[in-house]
C-alpha cells in the first residue's frame, strides 16, 4: 500500500475557468522524501490541501495512507503533519504555547510525545518563552516542524517550509528531514530551491497543474535531451545579450558564475562560430566547455517548452 | 595636438568620476537596541551602478542595516551617507532619491495592475504625463497588456515580482533597495528579473539586493557577507572563492557562518 496515491485527479476554480490540477496520478512510498518542485500558480499547493483534507477534488480519488481523503478525511487529519507555506503559527503565543496547543488539538501532550521532536526542540528550548513572532525564519520553521510533529504523524506534508530561510538553517532542517525519513515518516515537500531537489529521494517537476517529470532527481538530469555547455567571459552582462542575439541558440540563461546554453542544432563548428560571433561582438577571454545538467537546467528547459501553459496559468 | 590630447584626458577623467560616483557610504555604522549590537561598526562603500549583494544569515544584520541606509532607523552612532544625503539629519530626503522592494511589502493587492504603477509613480512624485508614458511603458515591457485591470493578488507570485520592481524605479532613483525579491519563485522567473536588475545597473541605478539564493551572489559585482553584525567579507564573488579556496559562493558563506554565535533576532 502507498503512502499516498493520487488517481485522476483534477481541480478547477472560480465555476470551472481555472484549471489549477489537470488529472494528476502518482504515489509515494512509505518513508520516501517526495519533492514537488514547480512555479508559482502550479498547482502544488491544491495538492497539499487536497492530501490533507482541507479541499475537495473535481474529480478522482487519493489516500493517505490507504484512508481516503474525502471518506476518511477526520482519520486522515489525526495522522498527518502539515506545514502550509510560510509561518503559519500563532505569532502572539510563545515557542512553548503554540507546541502545547498543537499537542492538545491532535489529543496528545508535548511530555508524551518529547521524543519525536527532541532533536528538534533542544534548539528551540533556550527560547520557549519567546513569542512565536520574534523568532528569526529559521528558527520559526523549526517551531513550526516541531507542532507538525508532535503528535507522531506518518506523513509530513511541507510546503515550501524553506522559503526565506538562509544557507546554513536550511542545511540544518533537511538534516531534520533525513533523519525523520529513518523513522519511516513519509515526507512530501514542495520547494524552490532546486539544491534541495537533489536532496529527494524523487521529485515530480508540475507545471500548468500537469506533471511533466517525475522519477529520482539523478534520472530526470541524464534525460536532458541537448547537451549544455557554460560560458562565462568578463563582461558577463553584455555576454548573456551577445549570446542571445546569435541564431543558433535554443537556450540561454545565466547559472551561477556561468551562463548556460545549448545549440539549435549540434555540430563540431558551433563552438567556433559562436566564439568568433562573440569576439566580433567585442568579448575576450571566452571560457567553453560542456556541463553536466543539474536539476534546475531540466526544470529551465521543461518550462520554457511549456510557456504556453504558464501564460494561461497567469490570466487566471 | 598637445591641447588635443589634454582636452580628451580631461574629459576621460571626468567621465571616468562620473562612473565612480560613491552612492553609499559608511564608516562605523552601528545600531543598538539596549545592550544587544544588531550592527557593529560596518565600513563599506557603493559605486554608481553597481550591483552590490548584501547576505547573512537570519539575525545576523542585515534588514537593520538596510534600515538605516534606507532612512527608516537612526543609527546609533557612525556614519553613513545614502545618494549624497546624511542618515542622520535629512532621513526623508533619502527616501525620495530610492526605490525600495521586500518580500512583505511591494504592491497593493487590492488594486489593479495599472492602479498600482499610476499610485507608486504619484507618490515618487512624477507628473500627469509621465505617469501615463511610465505605465505604458511598463506594460508593454512586462507583457502584461491582457491583465492591467487584474487586481495585484490574482497575479502570481513571479509577475508580481517583477511589476514590484518596475515599480520601485518607475521614477529613476539614483539606489533600489531589495530585499530577498526573489523568495519562492521558480528559477525560469528569477533568471528573467535578474535581467531586469542588470538592465537597471546599465542604466546607472545601483542595485543594493539581500538574497538566501546563493547562485544569484554570482551575479553580484562585490558581495557583503554580515555575520554577528559585523562585516566579515566584502570582495567580489571570484576574489572571494579564490581567498576562501573553494569553487561556489555557498561554501564561503558555511565558512563564514558556521562560526557565527548568534542565529536569531
Amino acid at each position: 500500500m502507498s503512502a499516498i496515491s493520487l488517481n485522476n485527479i483534477t481541480k478547477t476554480y472560480n465555476k470551472g475557468t481555472v484549471l489549477a490540477i489537470d488529472d494528476i496520478s502518482f504515489d509515494i512510498e512509505k518513508g520516501e522524501i517526495f519533492g514537488l518542485i514547480g512555479p508559482d500558480g502550479a498547482g502544488k499547493t491544491s495538492i497539499f490541501r487536497i492530501l490533507t483534507t482541507l479541499l475537495l477534488p473535481d474529480k478522482g480519488t487519493a489516500t493517505v495512507v490507504g484512508n481516503d481523503v474525502v471518506k476518511d478525511y477526520k482519520k486522515i487529519r489525526g495522522i498527518v503533519g502539515y506545514m502550509p507555506g510560510r509561518f503559519s503559527l500563532y505569532q502572539d503565543l510563545t515557542v512553548e504555547e503554540n507546541l502545547n496547543f498543537f499537542a492538545t488539538v491532535f489529543g496528545t501532550t508535548v511530555k508524551e510525545n518529547y521524543e519525536n521532536i527532541k532533536d528538534i526542540y533542544v534548539q528551540l528550548e533556550p527560547f520557549k518563552d519567546r513569542r512565536a513572532g520574534k523568532l528569526s525564519g529559521g528558527m520559526k520553521q523549526k517551531l513550526a516542524l516541531c507542532c507538525a510533529l508532535v503528535h507522531k504523524p506518518e506523513v509530513l506534508f511541507l510546503d515550501e517550509p524553506t522559503t526565506g530561510v538562509d544557507v546554513v538553517s536550511r542545511k540544518e532542517f533537511w538534516e531534520m528531514l533525513k533523519r525523520l525519513k529513518e523513522q519511516g515518516i513519509t515526507i512530501m515537500v514542495s520547494t524552490s530551491y532546486m539544491d534541495e531537489a537533489t536532496l529527494c529521494d524523487r521529485i515530480a517537476l508540475i507545471i500548468g497543474g500537469k506533471i511533466l517529470s517525475m522519477d529520482t532527481p539523478d534520472k530526470i538530469v541524464q534525460a536532458y535531451p541537448e547537451k549544455l555547455y557554460a560560458i562565462k567571459s568578463p563582461k558577463m552582462h553584455q555576454l548573456i545579450r551577445d549570446i542571445r542575439s546569435n541564431d543558433s541558440i535554443l537556450n540561454c540563461y545565466a547559472s551561477g558564475e556561468f551562463i548556460h546554453l545549448s545549440f539549435k542544432e549540434e555540430g563540431k563548428d558551433n563552438e567556433t562560430s559562436l566564439k568568433k560571433y562573440l569576439e566580433d561582438k567585442g568579448q575576450t577571454d571566452i571560457v567553453f566547455k560542456p556541463t553536466t545538467p543539474t536539476v534546475e537546467d531540466c526544470f529551465i528547459r521543461l518550462l520554457s517548452v511549456n510557456s504556453e501553459q504558464r501564460i494561461v496559468n497567469s490570466e487566471q | 595636438m598637445n591641447v588635443f590630447c589634454f582636452a580628451l584626458f580631461t574629459i576621460h577623467c571626468s567621465l571616468f568620476t562620473e562612473f565612480m560616483e560613491t552612492v553609499i557610504k559608511t564608516k562605523d555604522l552601528t545600531k543598538r537596541f539596549g545592550d544587544f549590537v544588531a550592527v557593529d561598526k560596518i565600513t563599506f562603500d557603493v559605486q554608481k551602478g553597481e550591483i552590490f549583494g548584501f547576505l547573512g544569515a537570519n539575525g545576523a544584520g542585515k534588514t537593520t542595516a538596510m534600515r538605516m541606509l534606507c532612512g527608516l532607523s537612526r543609527p546609533t552612532s557612525g556614519e553613513a551617507m545614502v545618494a549624497g544625503i546624511d542618515v542622520y539629519h535629512h532621513p526623508e530626503q533619502i527616501k525620495k532619491n530610492i526605490g525600495y522592494m521586500s518580500q512583505k511589502f511591494s504592491l497593493y493587492e487590492d488594486l489593479t495592475v495599472l492602479e498600482n504603477i499610476k499610485f507608486y509613480a504619484g507618490i515618487y512624485g512624477l507628473t500627469d504625463k509621465q505617469i501615463k508614458d511610465k505605465s505604458d511603458e511598463l506594460v508593454q515591457k512586462l507583457g502584461l497588456q491582457n491583465q492591467v485591470n487584474i487586481l495585484v493578488k490574482s497575479l502570481p507570485l513571479g509577475w508580481r515580482q517583477k511589476l514590484s520592481f518596475s515599480v520601485a524605479i518607475v521614477h529613476q532613483p539614483k539606489i533600489v533597495f531589495l530585499d530577498e525579491p526573489t523568495g519562492g519563485v521558480d528559477p525560469t522567473t528569477r533568471k528573467q528579473f535578474w535581467d531586469m536588475i542588470y538592465d537597471a545597473s546599465e542604466q546607472g541605478i545601483t542595485i543594493f539586493v539581500t538574497t538566501h539564493y546563493l547562485d544569484e551572489a554570482e551575479y553580484c559585482d562585490r558581495i557583503c557577507i554580515m555575520v554577528d553584525g559585523k562585516i566579515d567579507a566584502l570582495d567580489t564573488p571570484s576574489q572571494l572563492k579564490k581567498s576562501f579556496n573553494v569553487d561556489n559562493i555557498t561554501e564561503v558563506f558555511y565558512l563564514l557562518a558556521r562560526k557565527a554565535k548568534r542565529s536569531d533576532n
